[in-house]
């Protein structure tokens, strides 16, 4: 069985399911639920929802080792759910494979505007597409182009590979590590004020407001989500 | 005072100096002989062990005790170099010193661990004190919206016959506030539990100041929107290492508070800018960061608003846990400012607060590493 929009719930408290259950439901999202881990990654292969929530507070502390199962075959976006002041815990789970998180408690709005982002990401690498669009913003991969209202903007070479790895995994948090990693190389994990400059020049060019930004958003203590709009 | 440092001395360290003050004195008494009368001598070397019951431990002062006794008689009583003996009065002076020295020892002792123990229950009855008035205000503070919820519930599942469209829009409201009410209070009890630990460790990382000022006020858009907020960040202002997560809290903090406690559509200033004026630099730890520039430079914020200022006399007290000024709108715990406090002193800085003409002002300074990298823009 595989539908389009079955979500995955793993999370054993009961409030938290029902809650989950209504809102995603009158979305018109299909749920399953699981109440512990190992009941997760059961529905999971039976079920091959489109998109899990996986609390990383499960009872056994067994959060991060789902997550890491899960990411053995399952490829489908992971959005986790956790407490507030954990960044590490976040930053750990996002390194094993999770697309995003949410830090309870969360707003109705926002956990659906992240689940929409994650799945229509997910059809992005599927599809591959050569063209990014978003609200104003253009991407073509293929020629190289970045465009904002339909005009040109000039990139440099550093400013241009980090807003092509924002615009392939946007809805994605990518944490500071991987952005240096990516970008500038293993040596330079450390090296975060890089990233600082580059995001800054970047907001200035493709943002409204630099210091209200819409595109690229930051994760205190975490990273950074390059956000979608229709 | 070298009470306090004394008395923290390894009992070997105390006998050791007891041993040394008592021979020290004796070695002076000794060489000036001929100028003082044994007897003398005997208070002196009975002031020193006094002295030295006011600040060690029992053990040392028997020690110095009995030493000082031996000393005596040995070297000062007639017949000198013996432990003998040889008139009444001597050996009744010599056993009443020993008495005098070792019951002075002792009550002095025995004194000092009342004092001791007094001073613990006073210190216990502040921190009950400190307690009941956390759980008063947090009672307080948590059971108003606990309250507001289960009301407002209640009414939309069993009133909804009577109640109009507007009413339950109302009532829902009031859910979605106390709420968010909720969730500010547990994290600031969070927070303070962090600090209460004592082991927080920061997470110090590249901080944009422009990205840090604005983040908080785009996120506290709500609550400033009945005021006019004025920001200016100095150009050119260095990337700092912070814990970003602790220093925006600290941030909004302040913020919040110039917004809910200032009159509508009054001023808040929010200033940022660099004090270079005790820069330390920093040899470079590789090669990769040699061409950066690396030193310590201070971060320096100030929130100002134009609301009613301080008391003058309690400018301090508003830093302290649970404190709140008198007559002061409900909604605090007491806790932000403290909070504050707390998150600047982490990062070794300071915050002070000054009444300025028509308003208050919050500084925060924060010692941190610097990197100037303007010269990236090519790549």
């Amino acid at each position: 069985m595989n539908s389009d929009n079955t979500i995955l719930i793993i999370d054993d408290e009961l409030q938290m399911r029902r809650l989950l259950e209504i809102t995603l439901e009158s979305n018109g999202y299909n749920v399953i639920e699981a109440v512990s881990g190992k009941e997760g990654i059961k529905l999971a292969a039976s079920h091959q929802p489109s998109l899990i929530i996986l609390d990383l507070g499960l009872p056994d502390g067994s959060g991060h080792s789902v997550l890491k199962q899960l990411r053995e075959w399952f490829t489908n976006p992971i959005i986790i759910l956790s407490v507030q002041s954990s960044e590490d815990d976040i930053v750990s789970a996002l390194d094993n494979g999770a697309n995003d998180f949410l830090t309870k408690p969360f707003r109705t709005g926002e956990l659906l505007a992240r689940i929409r982002s994650a799945m229509r990401s997910n059809e992005n690498i599927e599809e591959s597409n050569s063209v990014f669009e978003s609200g104003d913003l253009q991407i073509d991969f293929a020629a190289r182009i970045v465009k904002k209202k339909d005009e040109l903007i000039k990139l440099t070479v550093t400013e241009y590979k980090l807003i092509s790895l924002f615009a392939q995994q946007s809805g994605k948090v990518l944490t500071h590590q991987y952005l240096l990693r990516e970008i500038w190389g293993p040596g330079y994990i450390n090296q975060s004020q890089y990233l600082r400059v580059f995001v800054a020049q970047l907001r200035k060019k493709i943002e409204d407001d630099a210091n209200r930004p819409a595109f690229i958003i930051t994760e205190p203590g975490v990273g950074y989500r390059f956000t979608t709009q229709n | 005072m070298p009470h306090f440092l004394l008395n923290k001395l390894s009992r070997p360290g105390q006998v050791l100096l007891s041993i040394g003050l008592v021979t020290l004195i004796s070695g002076i008494c000794f060489a000036f002989n001929s100028f003082i009368d044994y007897k003398i001598v005997a208070f002196i070397l009975l002031l020193s062990v006094s002295f030295l019951a006011v600040v060690f431990d029992i053990v040392p002062v028997l020690i110095a005790s009995t030493l000082s006794a031996l000393i005596w008689n040995f070297f000062f009583i007639e017949p000198r170099f013996t432990f003998m003996i040889h008139t009444t009065e001597d050996t009744v002076l010599l056993s009443m010193y020993f008495l005098v020295a070792i019951i002075n020892g002792v009550l002095t002792y025995r004194m000092r661990k009342i004092e001791k123990m007094a001073l613990e229950k006073e210190e216990k009855a502040k921190t009950i004190k400190l307690y009941n008035t956390l759980f008063n205000t947090l009672s307080h503070e948590l059971k108003t919206p606990i309250t507001t919820i289960i009301a407002a519930t209640d009414n939309l599942k069993e009133n909804t016959k009577n109640l109009t469209e507007e009413n339950k829009e109302q009532l829902v409201s009031e859910i979605s506030v106390a709420s968010l009410r909720l969730n500010q209070q547990v994290g600031n009890l969070l927070n303070m539990s962090r600090l209460e630990s004592g082991n927080m460790t920061l997470k110090k990382d590249w901080c944009d100041i422009n990205e840090l000022i604005y983040s908080v006020v785009n996120r506290l858009e709500e609550n400033l929107r009945q005021h006019h907020v004025h920001i200016s960040i100095e150009k050119e202002i260095p990337f700092y290492k912070l814990d970003y997560v602790l220093i925006e809290q600290v941030l909004y903090n302040l913020i919040y508070n110039a917004s809910i406690y200032t009159p509508e559509y009054s001023d808040i200033f929010i200033s940022a800018k660099n004090n270079s004026d005790r820069t330390f630099h920093l040899t470079p730890s590789n090669k990769e960061n040699s061409e950066l520039t690396s030193e310590i430079n201070s971060l320096m914020i100030l929130v100002e608003d134009r609301g009613s200022g301080f008391p003058e006399d309690q400018l301090e007290k508003v830093f302290d846990r649970f404190y709140r000024l008198q007559n002061t709108k409900t909604g605090g715990t007491g806790l932000g400012l403290s909070i504050v406090k707390g998150f600047v002193e982490a990062h070794d800085g300071k915050v002070l607060l000054e009444n300025v003409p028509h308003g208050a002002r919050f500084t925060v300074e924060i010692p941190a590493e610097v990197s100037f990298i303007s010269n990236l823009k090519n790549e």
